[in-house]
């Protein structure tokens, strides 16, 4: 911390790899992990360690827990309730992550392309904004917003329906068994849009305008433009965007605990949603721990795979 | 920055393209303005005219009545305490192991970035419990800091990362010629780094500020009384139990809408800025 040469330090540990000439030595700098590392051990590590632990034990939370091995695992790849959760899932990631990106492209596209360059780039900015307002929305409060939107007697778009003469298709939104999984996709849907499209829109501004101008004089319609300029372009930024919405849908709590708490009958539970209540509901905290872990492995190995596809694609590109 | 030099004509096909994505504009934001309708409406005027016509006045009555219910001002405090807290202390937090890592590049500092992004990308389930028992041992349970420690840490672990990355690539004369001149580890930290990458430092700061507010699954296990919880959390608790009737649910939702976008509008010149800035990096 001391050391004021102007010259590399001194390097204690092994010499210096040639990447590092430059650096000035490492050693002095792990000072300023210290506070990061501390925390990282107790709040992350730690518990993660522990989680492993206890999925490993039938545990209600007091008293002392009692080993049972893999017997969470047994009785979790038989349960039920536990795959249907992870098809519920699908959805989600079909919600939060295939359809905003599919979506996004072409609204990012539409405002990029026709919107900024004809209406000026206000037009373009405050479109962006409407579309994004949503996802400064608290999660929780987007769930109060749709429930009582969807309520089946007197919710705003039941009564839209029955403005609008199409009072025969008004429905239970959330409490119709066969209903409730595509409502809440749709409110996800609603929810997750602008985060692609935001991300599109400043990914654009890098693309090289010339690019455009040279495929409009070649007389290319705008979807070819959008598919051999757009979407290579941008190839980055969908990669990002995909990764981190599946692993939210993943993820997903709390417009489930507030729109559905799972149901009706399951029909809406996730992954997430059950180690909550296998936790806190039902005090098999073995079992919690238990599913918790399945979804962080599966996150994880999603995670690595998505890098792996991501610097090939990028090396691909390099040489 | 438009794309084209030669504006182009306003055809049809490109006044169509507008009109959808007005009305898409209107889609995403007519929940929000329903919302807004119903939450200045009272009971009787809600079951006479239904949720979509106009208020035909500004009642105040949900608004107040919800407002002293869940004493809201106690849960808005709480609520910008802890992600007040969480964003200035995570970015502390980023700056320096960033500097270790992008900077100083200890050795191992890949493992160490894996082991960040690793906490970043963990779903919160695999350590709500272990967190809810450990905190519980060390009176840390349904206190405002517990919290804040908590998210502390994996708002800093996403800093980390980005930041890593970001200072990877600075220049190094800048911090040779601050060492020349007789600077320790630490002012060419305080005095060369943080100030030159101020800007990208504001957007974390607003990111981890408007992240922390809208997070909802570990609050709502760690804070439990009413002198504790999250604007979120309230309200979802409150939703849950389904005892609102629907003007006092508009105007809970609209309580916890309004900061959001106050904040928003507030940080949104903040966050171009910083965009523009991170670009140049």
């Amino acid at each position: 911390m001391t050391t004021t040469s102007a010259g590399p330090a001194p390097t204690i540990a092994s010499p210096a790899p040639p990447r590092r000439r430059r650096s000035g030595g490492g050693a002095p700098y792990l000072v300023f992990l210290v506070p990061g590392a501390l925390l990282l051990l107790v709040v992350i590590l730690l518990p993660l360690v522990m989680n492993v632990g206890i999925s490993f034990t039938t545990w209600t939370g007091v008293g002392t827990p009692e080993w049972t091995g893999f017997d969470n695992y047994e009785r979790l790849f038989s349960d039920g309730a536990f795959w249907a959760s992870f098809r519920h899932n699908v959805g989600l990631i079909v919600a939060m992550a295939i359809l905003p990106t599919l979506a996004g492209l072409v609204v990012a596209a539409a405002l990029f392309d026709v919107v900024g360059t004809r209406f000026g780039p206000r037009a373009a900015a405050v479109l962006r904004a409407c579309v994004y307002l949503p996802q400064i929305v608290p999660v929780a409060v987007a769930g109060i917003i749709w429930s009582w939107m969807l309520a089946p007697r007197d919710g705003a778009l039941n009564r839209l329906l029955e403005a609008t003469g199409l009072a025969s298709l008004a429905q239970d939104w959330l409490g119709d068994p066969d209903l409730a999984l595509y409502s809440v996709m749709g409110v996800l849907v609603w929810f997750q849009l602008g985060y692609p499209v935001v991300i599109f829109v400043a990914g654009l501004q890098r693309v090289d305008p010339a690019l455009y101008e040279a495929a409009e004089l070649d007389g290319a319609s705008w979807w070819r433009r959008f598919w051999h300029i757009t979407v290579p372009q941008i190839r980055p930024e969908i990669f990002v965007v995909v990764l981190t919405c599946t692993i939210a849908a993943l993820k997903v709590f709390g417009p489930i605990y507030v729109l559905t708490r799972g149901g009706p009958g399951g029909a809406t539970s996730v992954p997430s949603y059950l180690s909550y209540q296998s936790f806190f509901e039902k005090t098999q905290v073995g079992y919690g721990a238990a599913i918790a872990t399945v979804l962080t492995v599966l996150i994880l190995l999603l995670t690595a795979g998505f890098l792996r596809l991501q610097n090939r694609a990028e090396g691909g590109e390099r040489s | 920055m438009t794309t084209t030099s030669v504006r182009r004509g306003r055809g049809v096909s490109s006044w169509a393209v507008l009109a959808s994505l007005v009305l898409l504009a209107v889609v995403m934001l007519l929940p929000l303005a329903v919302v807004v309708f119903n939450a200045f409406k009272t009971p009787a005027e809600y079951s006479a005219n239904g949720p979509l016509a106009l208020p035909q006045g500004l009642n105040l009555d949900g608004i107040t009545e919800f407002w002293e219910r869940v004493d809201f001002g106690q849960k808005l405090w709480n609520s910008v305490l802890i992600s007040g807290s969480v964003a200035v202390l995570a970015v502390v937090v980023s700056v320096l192991n960033a500097y270790a890592l992008g900077i100083g590049r200890i050795r191992g500092r890949l493992w160490v970035l894996v082991l960040f992004l690793v906490a970043n990308t963990l779903p919160q389930e695999a350590l709500v419990y272990p967190i809810y028992y450990l905190w519980k041992q060390l009176g840390l349970y349904d206190t405002r800091f517990g919290v804040i420690v908590v998210f502390t840490i994996i708002q800093a672990a996403f800093g980390t990362y980005l930041l890593s990355s970001v200072f990877s690539t600075f220049p190094r004369e800048l911090l040779d010629a601050a060492r020349i001149d007789g600077a320790s580890k630490w002012q060419v930290l305080v005095r060369v780094v943080v100030p030159i990458s101020a800007p990208t430092l504001a957007v974390l700061v607003v990111f981890f500020f408007i992240w922390t507010w809208n997070e909802f699954f570990l609050p709502l296990v760690l804070l439990i009384s009413n002198d504790t919880q999250t604007v979120p959390v309230a309200l979802g608790v409150l939703q849950g139990q389904r005892l609102m009737d629907a003007t006092t649910t508009s105007a809970s939702a609209l309580l916890g809408i309004v900061p959001a976008v106050a904040f928003f509008l507030i940080f949104q010149r903040t966050l171009t800025r910083g965009i523009t800035a991170g670009a140049v990096k």
